[in-house]
């Protein structure tokens, strides 16, 4: 009789996916998400056009920089970090605003389960948003580039290995933003304080004592990226925003995966033992 | 199986929202039939239901639902189904799309979830509709759905907040008759509905909230009887209504005598029947020709206005 009912649950798991893919990728609500997801990509599209149509040969090594600047100052900061704030913040604070979310708690199915499925879609959703963004946003870098000088980039230098290590971050940065906002979802009812909260710490993360460094996804993000911010883009160069972009201890890709795995399960359990303790408090009734 | 697994308890549950008081020192022990919760807004009706399913927890205290605890939804909401008074549904769903994804959250498979779905939505009259939308449904097709919701899975305590609210008298027969079945398949309904004169024909027994307070439980007898420092309410037919309530007025005993609405016959609470009805022969040997004598309480409203104090609560 204590077996755990794992196909159950796996089962529930499923069935609150089904209801929450459909919420996360098909509502109204979430097209801001999309265009915070591919702005890049029309970006970089229109770079190219304009590059094919003064017929200009381009520089591989320059756009590869100037891609890696975009992917760590605009897309991991704040195309992700607030698209993350939309999805997964939502997933219980937007069940109490529509007053949904007991309908969940009504069901035979353990609030960890519900967690785990809410948290496995919106995870999904985001990973395909903006992994499907990112790929686009590679292609549409390269596109004006001959197809000589893109076969050379990409088979035989870093191409493939950046774009899998550029897609690798993104994954795990959903992962990473998606379990702190999570968290921040199912304490607070207010999303500002908390995004806010954030942003700033992830901000100011190369500045802070080094131990304090390691509670930050950045950190272990900024680690794991295939190019290098270039320096003089950086604090010592006269740049008064340049702190951001500084990763002056970067830590090895283990370290890095690892912490950042560490890191989002510590912030998906305190979400589950928050949820266990939840009520359901409208405001008004 | 003993009595514990077959009955609703509460013990000594009280339930604070900070400084707030939902719900003081209950005890109860509730069997299977109808029962009601009756209490004015704020009294701790929802908040009693919310307990019971594990929406709230108790600041302290101990309940158990067929001998099962409200935090242990796996198991509590097999048996348990709960129309709350919450008019919010899931966003883009037709009402079989509703029932269908909540069953589904039970594992059960799409044509048992599809087959259970339909099953219930023929329950509560709404099979037409189905296939819509409940963003465009009538209040009273919200009611339904929601109560079809709670029945989807065939439960054995349902647990229904205001579910007579927005329904039209037909379907509202109907519902009376839905939960009568229910509770003749030996069902726990606990139901809570300002609309007293349904409350008092449909339920078996009756609990009386105020304030946070269990101020009475039981059959609606029995509660009467529960109340023995409250004057007890008689309905007089007479032909001269006016000259008897002046003729027994004056009593220490008599609380208050009005004349009834229909200006034939005389209402009165008294503190002592036996006293009173002594009094009532030697008026009716007075020429005051007295037509039926009843009591007026055996009801749940003047129990309630005599609990509470409050007519314009019930209204």
């Amino acid at each position: 009789m204590n077996e755990r009912p794992w196909g159950l649950w796996w089962t529930q798991v499923r069935a609150v996916m089904r209801l929450e893919l459909k919420k996360t990728l098909f509502s109204r609500r979430g097209i801001w998400v999309y265009f915070l997801a591919f702005v890049p990509v029309i970006i970089f599209a229109a770079h190219s056009i304009y590059m094919m149509k003064l017929g200009r040969a381009g520089d591989i090594g320059e756009d590869t920089h100037t891609f890696a600047e975009i992917f760590q100052l605009f897309y991991l900061r704040l195309a992700i970090f607030f698209g993350c704030v939309g999805i997964f913040m939502n997933l219980f604070r937007g069940e109490v605003l529509d007053k949904s979310l007991h309908y969940y708690f009504l069901a035979p199915v353990r609030r960890t389960v519900l967690l785990a499925g809410k948290f496995l879609s919106g995870l999904l959703a985001a990973s395909v948003i903006f992994g499907t963004s990112m790929v686009l946003q590679f292609v549409a870098l390269y596109w004006y580039f001959d197809s000589s000088t893109r076969q050379e980039y990409l088979f035989h230098g870093h191409g493939l290995a950046h774009l899998a290590a550029y897609l690798g971050v993104t994954l795990l940065a959903c992962l990473g933003y998606g379990a702190v906002f999570l968290a921040a979802g199912v304490m607070f009812r207010n999303p500002l304080l908390p995004t806010a909260a954030v942003l700033v710490w992830e901000a100011i993360n190369a500045i802070l004592p080094a131990a304090l460094q390691h509670i930050s996804v950045i950190f272990y993000l900024k680690s794991l990226c295939p190019v290098t911010i270039p320096g003089d883009i950086s604090l010592d160069k006269g740049n008064p925003l340049g702190f951001i972009a500084m990763n002056p201890a970067p830590a090895s890709a283990v370290t890095a995966i690892v912490g950042l795995l560490a890191l989002s399960i510590v912030a998906v359990a305190f979400s589950s033992r928050q949820l266990r303790h939840m009520e359901i408090d409208y405001g008004s009734d | 199986m003993n009595e514990a697994q077959n009955r609703i308890v509460f013990e000594d549950v009280s339930k604070f929202y900070g400084d707030v008081l939902g719900v003081n020192r209950v005890n109860l022990s509730v069997p299977p039939g109808i029962t009601s919760l009756v209490g004015p807004n704020g009294s701790g009706k929802t908040t009693l239901m919310n307990l019971m399913t594990g929406l709230v927890q108790p600041t302290r205290g101990r309940i158990s639902i067929l001998g099962i605890a409200p935090d242990d939804p796996e198991r509590l909401f097999r048996v348990v189904g709960y129309c709350t008074q919450f008019d919010s549904f899931p966003r883009g769903m037709t009402g079989y799309q509703f029932i269908y994804s909540y069953l589904r959250l039970f594992g059960y498979a799409h044509a048992q979830s599809s087959e259970l779905a339909m099953r219930a939505i023929e329950r509560v009259s709404l099979t037409d509709a189905a296939g819509r939308k409940i963003a465009g449904y009538s209040k009273g097709m919200r009611q339904r759905i929601k109560l079809a919701q709670a029945i989807c899975h065939n439960p054995s305590v349902l647990v229904l907040d205001e579910p007579l609210n927005g329904l039209d008298p037909l379907i509202r027969a109907e519902t009376i008759a839905l939960f009568r079945a229910l509770a003749a398949e030996g069902l726990h309904l606990i139901i809570s509905s300002h609309v007293l004169h349904e409350v008092d024909v449909i339920s078996d027994q009756v609990i009386l909230l105020s304030n946070g307070y269990v101020v009475a439980e039981g059959e609606i007898k029995g509660v009467r009887d529960e109340i023995e420092d409250h004057p007890m309410q008689v309905l007089i037919r007479c032909d001269k209504p006016g000259e008897l309530a002046s003729q027994i007025f004056h009593n220490d005993y008599v609380v208050e005598a009005r004349i009834h609405k229909d200006r034939q016959g005389v209402l009165v609470k008294t503190r002592d029947a036996d006293r009173f009805y002594l009094l009532l022969n030697k008026i009716a040997q007075n020429g005051i020709e007295i037509e039926s004598v009843a009591p007026a309480d055996d009801d749940v409203l003047s129990v309630y206005e005599y609990l509470i104090g409050t007519e314009e609560s019930t209204k």
